[in-house]
């Protein structure tokens, strides 16, 4: 494999890995506070839809990438309400918006574009267009480095430069400012928290809203940066390879940053068989690949490589006790 | 003292009621807690001392009735609100994050900004300062998990006074401590007594009650019966005014006859599934017709001891029962074949290991004795027959109200305890294993379940009783064995040692060491 190739590779890692890792990052805000957020493809396809419908209609994108946030927050606060304010069971209503998510949005879009459940191809600024980092074309020359950083580092979206300095503003929230710690204890032991005068139901309603809008921002992404404009199920389970990130990833902001770019090669070695061929010599059916996030994960749930602890007041609503 | 008897009181409830549906958890409860003194609250489970101090932490609005602290009407809607009037709560299940440090779980909920760094650093210094004025030192560092119970309590009385709490409320504070850590916890308490806080302390030992509190106030069926100087009253009063009738603290039982071994263990291990050993070569005999007390602190291996007889944890090494082997790791290692060794077991925990609690009393009567032929007609079950069968023995062992089709929930924890006990007892097993006899069991009950084991014992049967409770222990045994980070420290005749002993024992201190037991 030449190196040009490898860039390649990893560019389209990039790009695959961005959806997985804003959604690892939402789920990891959500669960780190004690809420398990099964919904994550859900809301994450709502949000592709909206956006891509909203940017098509209005022709501009950032207009598109509001709506698909305000459909993801809409979903969650259904999560949140299901699950904290009604303490019903959080598995069941992430599934439920899945279902909901599923056929709501192409019944809408076909009622509103009449094509077959898609949205209008988008275009020009109706789409976040890869953006050109300074000197791109000057360093581009330079053996090594320059396809390293043309190639590479420069020439994505906005959303995916949002996405990588998520992990570190992510990592910053949890453990250096009293939000985060609060966030980190409602999840560990929410009698701890309520004790000590803080809401339980406030904190998990936060934690709730930005899984969110992370959620909203990665299915934007889906339908109006990686492709352009939506098409049915277009999430395709991210939502649930996300999910198996953040288990793989122990909850922690920078090992999602791993897990999911782990996970984005997969999904871009998936798309060229002629690497794998050429690197191992033998054909590799594309679905296993596809198969190996979960697979992975079932290992690291069997405990085979260091153990994963989730949040241990995670999936429990939170009940005063007498 | 003039100057107290002027001052207004710390805390004064006047006519505090509270109802959840029918049930009247406080009836019209007034109480005047003085500043500086250390105040009781004693009275049986159920008797509306929890729900008191919920509804001065501000857990619970009460339907009626008015808070004064420090003589000035106050509204405690939450616990901010309690915390900003000045009171603190050590609850008997701590508050606190496993894995957090001890300093992040100290301002939680009382940073000062958005930032931690600056809420740490001064959280660090009055630590200090703390541990200098009360004698309460702990590692800022050190993961709550990483810590023992007594300083994890310690910990939660820190959380409540770098609030500025000048009044802590103990909730069954020494449930979970040695008796040595129990009595640095009173000495701690003296302590912040002598520096003007007040301090109210909740629990059922009367022994507590009398050896630290200035005055104290008893609850009974949700009523404050009676609140008298601790100077002016025994034990034997109080009983009597927490039961409503003359109670008997002591056991009456003969001395023991034992008879030929019935339990014989020899190097039990247990790894669990963290592979940490739990129980490091057990060797322990229970004779018929005698009770083996086995005392320590809870998490000691105790609970590991009774799953591996009880069928429902692996473990290796030798146990015998009437001379047959157990089997420990096969397909014959679980709770039926221990029946069909004549084992019958009270588990430690009733609301998880012995009832289901949604289930009726007479469906929990069958349990595990389901294949009994009594109870089926053809493959069928004969549930007329168990129903008959719950109601004679609930009848036998004054279970309350005795009504076979009420959820297993739908008891105190002493008649859900005697239902158990019932359910075991009358299969006339040769050994008797009973964990945490009367835990959540009030002490009417408490009297009659003691007097059910040493009747068993009577009749000639071997009992192997593991308890916390060390009053328990040396109440009912006849021999008593302490374990302490899965081994048997020693065993003693429970006539010939004492409370001293055995807590040296329990906390691991070996100069006493165990004469070999005679063969």
């Amino acid at each position: 494999m030449d190196y040009l190739t490898l860039i390649q590779l990893l560019d389209s890692t990039v790009r695959l890995a961005t959806p997985l890792l804003l959604a690892c990052l939402a789920g990891l805000f959500s669960e780190r506070a004690g809420i398990f957020d099964i919904g994550l493809d859900g809301k994450m396809l709502a949000a592709a839809f909206f956006s891509a419908a909203i940017a098509a209609i209005t022709g501009n994108v950032w207009l598109g990438l509001l709506a698909g946030i305000a459909a993801s927050l809409a979903l969650s606060l259904l999560h949140g309400l299901a699950s904290i304010t009604f303490r019903g069971n959080q598995l069941i209503s992430g599934v439920a918006i899945n279902f909901l998510a599923a056929g709501l949005t192409v019944l809408i879009a076909q009622s509103w574009f009449q094509q077959g459940g898609r949205t209008p191809s988008l275009i020009g600024g109706a789409r976040f267009n890869p953006i050109t980092l300074p000197f791109a074309d000057q360093i581009e020359p330079l053996p090594f480095i320059g396809p390293l950083y043309a190639e590479l580092i420069s020439g994505h979206s906005i959303l995916v430069y949002m996405a990588f300095a998520a992990v570190p503003l992510t990592w910053w929230i949890l453990y250096r400012t009293r939000f985060g710690l609060r966030l980190r204890a409602v999840g560990e032991n929410p009698a701890a928290v309520d004790t000590a005068g803080v809401s339980v139901i406030g904190l998990r309603y936060s934690a709730v809203c930005i899984c969110g809008v992370l959620c909203g921002v990665a299915g934007a992404y889906l339908s109006t940066a990686l492709q352009a404009g939506f098409i049915k199920d277009m999430s395709a389970g991210r939502g649930y390879i996300a999910l198996a990130a953040l288990i793989f990833a122990k909850w922690r902001p920078w090992y999602a940053l791993w897990a999911t770019l782990l996970f984005g090669l997969f999904g871009a070695l998936e798309t060229r068989p002629d690497v794998i061929e050429a690197l191992i010599g033998i054909k590799v059916q594309g679905q296993l690949l596809g198969a190996l996030p979960y697979v992975m994960t079932v290992i690291i749930l069997a405990g085979f490589v260091g153990k994963a602890i989730p949040p241990r007041a995670g999936g429990e609503p939170y009940v005063k006790e007498r | 003292m003039e100057r107290q008897a002027t001052a207004a009181p710390a805390i004064e409830l006047k006519g505090i009621s509270k109802a959840f549906g029918p049930v009247q958890a406080n009836k019209d409860i007034s109480i005047r807690v003085m500043p500086g003194t250390i105040h009781g609250i004693i009275g049986e489970n159920g008797a509306g001392k929890s729900t008191l101090m919920s509804i001065l932490y501000g857990f619970y609005k009460a339907d009626k009735g008015e808070i004064f602290i420090s003589g000035k009407k106050t509204d405690i809607p939450d616990s901010q609100a309690a915390i900003a009037a000045g009171i603190g709560m050590v609850f008997q299940h701590f508050k606190l994050v496993e894995n957090f440090t001890v300093l992040e779980n100290i301002i939680l909920g009382a940073e000062d900004g958005g930032l931690l760094k600056p809420s740490l650093s001064k959280a660090r210094k009055s630590l200090l300062k703390l541990a200098d004025d009360y004698g309460l030192r702990v590692d800022p560092d050190a993961l709550i998990q990483d810590i023992g119970v007594g300083m994890q309590q310690r910990v939660e009385i820190l959380k409540a006074l770098y609030r500025q709490a000048d009044i802590l409320i103990l909730d069954e504070p020494t449930g979970v401590l040695t008796p040595a850590e129990a009595d640095q916890l009173f000495r701690i308490l003296g302590r912040l007594k002598s520096e003007g806080k007040t301090i109210i302390l909740i629990t059922h030992k009367l022994r507590e009650i009398m050896e630290t509190t200035d005055t104290v106030s008893v609850m009974r069926r949700g009523e404050m019966t009676a609140t008298v100087k601790t100077s002016e009253t025994s034990p034997a009063q109080l009983a009597e005014l927490m039961v409503g009738r003359k109670v008997l603290l002591r056991v009456d039982k003969d001395i023991a006859k034992p008879g030929e071994v019935i339990l014989d263990i020899k190097g039990l291990r247990v790894v669990d599934d963290k592979g940490v050993e739990r129980l490091r070569g057990i060797d322990l005999q229970v004779r018929a017709g005698e009770i083996l007390g086995v005392a320590g602190v809870a998490g000691n291996g105790q609970s590991e001891l009774l799953e591996v007889l009880g069928g429902y944890r692996i473990g290796t090494g030798s146990v015998r029962v009437n001379g047959q082997e157990l089997d420990l790791t096969g397909k014959h290692s679980d709770g039926q074949s221990r029946r069909k060794h004549g084992i019958a077991h009270v588990p430690e925990d009733r609301q998880r290991e012995g009832l289901i609690m949604d289930y009726h009393a007479w469906e929990n009567t069958a349990f595990g004795y389901h294949k009994d032929p009594a109870y089926r007609s053809g493959i069928l079950m004969n549930n007329a027959a168990i129903k008959a069968d719950t109601v004679e023995k609930m009848e036998r062992f004054d279970v309350r109200p005795p009504n076979p089709k009420l959820a297993a929930k739908s008891f105190s924890g002493g008649n859900q305890q005697k239902l158990v006990l019932a359910r075991e007892i009358e299969r006339n097993p040769d050994l008797l294993l009973i964990g945490q006899p009367t835990r959540g069991v009030d002490i009417g009950a408490i009297e009659f379940i003691h007097q059910q084991i040493v009747a068993l014992r009577d009749q000639g049967k071997a009992i192997l009783l593991v308890s916390v409770e060390l009053e328990e222990i040396l109440a009912l045994s006849d021999r008593v064995a302490v374990m302490f980070d899965g081994q048997v420290m020693g065993t003693r005749d429970a006539s010939a040692t004492d409370e001293k002993e055995l807590g040296l024992m329990m906390a691991g201190i070996t100069e006493a060491q165990t004469p070999p037991m005679e063969a």
